[in-house]
């Protein structure tokens, strides 16, 4: 049987169009725009200046803090710009432009292809390794790695989950690394649980990825401690609280994190990214992007360089399809709406949907028909009809009884909603409230 | 100039259903059970039918546009839906004013005069039913006997519905078993020949409309099951303590609105609760309310009552019966 959380969830249709499509390296940018805040926690600090000459793998912003994480050159050249520039939601942020030059990468890095096996670190070394090399969640969360693999006194992780649910329609770059570097992938959680000191791993992948789920399974007989666990395909199996549920069966309570049960869970990506920090030394300077849409001339799964600008990869995957009327950065549940296509691609940024201009509004709200499909599609059992219309009338305080805070903005009960209210937006509003006046109350 | 694109809060995308789409999913789960009035009661329940939809459009439309100025709702099709429950719920022999009555009963008090779909915290077609009970006792629990497609519409002869034919011979002594000789046998009812409001008579064909709102996901199997989970646990046991005294279970849930109820008026989204163990414990109120009625209380039928009853627990029940939070309960302060 295959393993999911219980409550709630949706079927979005799953679009994978990209999914037979191997992944592919376009041709090198001739600019990368390099935002400085890329990650959770404190933006990183440039420490090179306008007209330096830096190699690619060279650390262009170093960490801030601990919850912070470097920045590194994603192409050799010059860096032509450091200053505020407009991110996908139109607040100003700063980066830093590098002006491409040939393609020289610093020394230290092995930038082939070959598959490094050799598992004889210590835990400190690799997870300098990590910390150095700026490794963030590339589910998205782009929570900075090496935080989460420095274990607090009193605490202790018996389980590492592998996060392979991919749930988010369309998206599929975690499912061809699934495919194409499962050896990679095996290795990075190997070196986690070294890093870690766990003997146990678990990775939950969604049965629609039957191909992926076969190919570890004849692939981690060498492992051993690492299992593979089927998931239902159903959204959002892979938010991280449902996939714990999914994999262990124990719930990760509010107010608590992962490690108070027990277990640490990392997405697929990030994991091959370990396996490049710590076996080929390679920072973080690309990832694996999608790029997708029903009108896309080729989907495709791209590896690109961290600050790619969206509008000089585009021609390598069909060019923008006609009639976009939206592009989303991430999946059509969660991802965030650009309003243009100059911007570039960062850690968290797991695909690029064009969506048609007639698909790219939603329909009129109407009068709420108490129909319950929100409450039942609801991971987190939450009423969203009560907190919208809670927060609608600005009783934050009773929407924080309603347990409003523990939304994870998964966008199902807008997704169902028949009367198309906009649930989650107004959840939104009414979270940020009380979230807020929780800050200003603890002060 | 470089174009910009419309930038939205996520999620992007919708599952495509709406209100109308439910509506029109109960109008056909009700089809087949119409198509069987009309094969044994003949065109008048066409007729009513046609009215009673006809008059709760008309109100809907214009007390939206004319007293409420309020958008349009005709498109959303509760009115419809309204009016087929209640043309379900009287004898096909009910005179046209009566059903006029009862429609804007329906629309006007229970459902606009609370603020429309959504509000209402009684089921409208019920309240125009259980109001044209208490109004027109008389024309409301006359009905027609079934004979077939081409029933003349005036003067057909009626007779009493098997549960009112059940309780009426109880009070009057009796033994049971004489009383179930002279009634429809259990084809029959399953069938639809038999006397009863037009809806409620065919128990097969409304538990087709049920498979189909459930394969269509518009209700969950909660409410109903329940309710008739319920009634037949309460009916069984009476019968199994004195078989002679009461009429066995399959008969309750097989006759008067035990279905009907069930199926379509209890699932009223508006007027049943969020949660499936509110569901749950709304379900068993009305089964339990139903079966006292018909045993102990004064009318035969009592789904309507027990509906009604239910409803206006609703609001309790949807403080007091949560879903189960994700994780441990969060504690205060
Ligand atoms: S899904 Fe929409 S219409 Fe249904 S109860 Fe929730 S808010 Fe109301
Ligand atoms: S967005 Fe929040 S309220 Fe809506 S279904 Fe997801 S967790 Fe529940």
């Amino acid at each position: 049987m295959p393993k999911t959380f219980l409550q709630g969830g949706v079927h979005p249709p799953e679009c994978k169009l990209s999914k037979e499509k191997a992944i592919v390296t376009p041709l090198l940018p001739d600019r990368v725009l390099i935002p400085l805040s890329q990650h959770i926690g404190s933006p990183a600090i440039a420490c090179v200046g306008v007209g330096d000459q830096v190699k690619t793998g060279q650390v262009i912003a170093k960490s801030s803090g601990f919850v912070s994480a470097n920045i590194h050159a994603s192409i050799s050249g010059t860096v032509s710009k450091i200053g505020d520039f407009s991110d996908v939601t139109g607040y100003c942020k700063s980066a830093l432009m590098i002006e491409r030059e040939g393609d020289e990468w610093i020394e230290e890095i092995d930038h082939t292809e070959t598959l490094i096996e050799d598992l004889n670190k210590s835990k400190t070394e690799i997870i300098s390794k990590i910390t150095h090399a700026g490794i963030v969640g590339l589910g998205g969360a782009t929570f900075p790695s090496h935080v989460k693999l420095t274990i607090p006194p009193g605490k202790k992780c018996k389980m590492l989950l592998i996060n392979g649910a991919e749930c988010e329609p369309y998206l599929t770059c975690d499912h061809r690394l699934m495919l194409e570097k499962t050896e990679e992938i095996l290795i990075g959680i190997r070196l986690l649980m070294i890093a870690l000191e766990v003997s146990h791993a678990k990775i939950g992948i969604e049965e629609n990825k039957a191909d992926a789920i076969s190919q570890f399974n004849r692939l981690i007989k060498k492992h051993p401690g690492i299992s593979v666990v089927s998931m239902k395909t159903k959204y959002p199996q892979g938010g991280e609280k449902q996939l714990i549920k999914a994999l262990t069966g124990q719930e990760v309570s509010p107010g608590e994190i992962p490690l108070d049960i027990g277990v640490i869970p990392f997405n697929i990506g990030t994991v091959y990214a370990i396996y490049e920090a710590v076996q080929k030394n390679k920072p973080l300077i690309e990832r694996t992007v999608t790029l997708t849409g029903k009108k896309m001339g080729t989907p495709s799964n791209f590896r690109v360089r961290i600050g790619t600008i969206l509008s000089d990869i585009l021609e390598q995957a069909g060019g923008i399809p006609e009639n976009t009327g939206k592009v989303i950065l991430g999946g059509p549940m969660m991802g965030k709406a650009a309003n243009s296509l100059n911007i570039p691609i960062t850690k968290g940024c797991s695909g690029i949907l064009f969506v048609e201009e007639t698909e790219s509004f939603r329909k009129p709200a109407e009068p709420c028909i108490r129909c319950a499909k929100c409450v039942s599609s609801c991971p987190m059992g939450l009423e969203p009809y009560l907190l919208g219309k809670l927060s609608e009338m600005g009783q934050f305080e009773k929407a924080a009884h309603e347990g409003i805070t523990l939304c994870i903005e998964c966008g199902s009960c807008s997704f169902i909603c028949p009367a198309n209210r906009p649930l989650l937006d107004w959840i939104r509003v009414g979270k940020n409230a009380v979230l807020k006046q929780a800050r200003v109350s603890k002060k | 100039m470089e174009k910009l694109y419309t930038v939205s809060a996520s999620p992007h995308i919708h599952s495509g259903i709406s209100t109308p789409q439910i509506m029109r999913d109960v109008l056909l789960a009700l089809l087949p059970a119409l198509c069987i009035s009309v094969w044994f009661f003949g065109f008048g329940a066409l007729y009513v039918t046609a009215i009673s939809v006809a008059s709760c459009m008309f109100f809907e439309y214009f007390i939206t546009r004319y007293i409420l100025h309020k958008p349009l709702s005709l498109r959303d099709g509760s009115a419809a839906v309204t009016g087929l429950l209640l043309a379900f719920n009287v004898p096909t022999n009910l005179p046209e004013w009566i059903i006029i009555t009862g429609a804007l009963v329906s629309i006007g008090i229970a459902k606009m005069s609370f603020g429309g779909l959504g509000n209402n915290p009684f089921n409208p077609a019920l309240v125009g039913r259980v109001f044209l009970l208490i109004s027109f006792p008389v024309q409301m629990t006359t009905w027609p006997i079934p004979k077939g497609i081409f029933t003349p519409l005036i003067d057909a002869a009626t007779g009493p519905t098997p549960l009112a034919l059940v309780k009426e011979n109880i009070k009057n002594g009796l033994p049971i078993q004489d009383i179930m000789a002279n009634l429809p046998s259990l084809s029959d009812l399953l069938l639809g020949n038999r006397g009863g409001s037009m809806g409620e008579i065919a128990a097969l064909a409304l538990l087709a409309g049920f498979a189909y709102l459930l394969i269509r996901k518009v209700i969950t199997w909660h409410i109903p099951v329940c309710i008739l989970g319920t009634l037949g646990v309460f009916t069984g046991i009476l019968w199994m303590s004195h078989p002679d005294l009461y009429p066995d279970p399959i008969f309750h849930l097989l006759s008067g609105g035990a279905i009907l109820g069930a199926v379509f008026m209890a699932t009223d989204y508006t007027t049943s609760p969020m949660s499936l163990k509110g569901k749950v414990a709304y379900g068993i109120g009305i089964g339990l309310i139903t079966g006292l009625i018909r045993v102990y209380g004064a009318y035969p039928e009592g789904m309507s009552f027990a509906i009604l009853i239910m409803n206006a627990f609703v609001p309790l029940i949807n403080v007091y019966m949560k879903p189960a939070r994700f994780g441990k309960e969060v504690k205060h302060g």
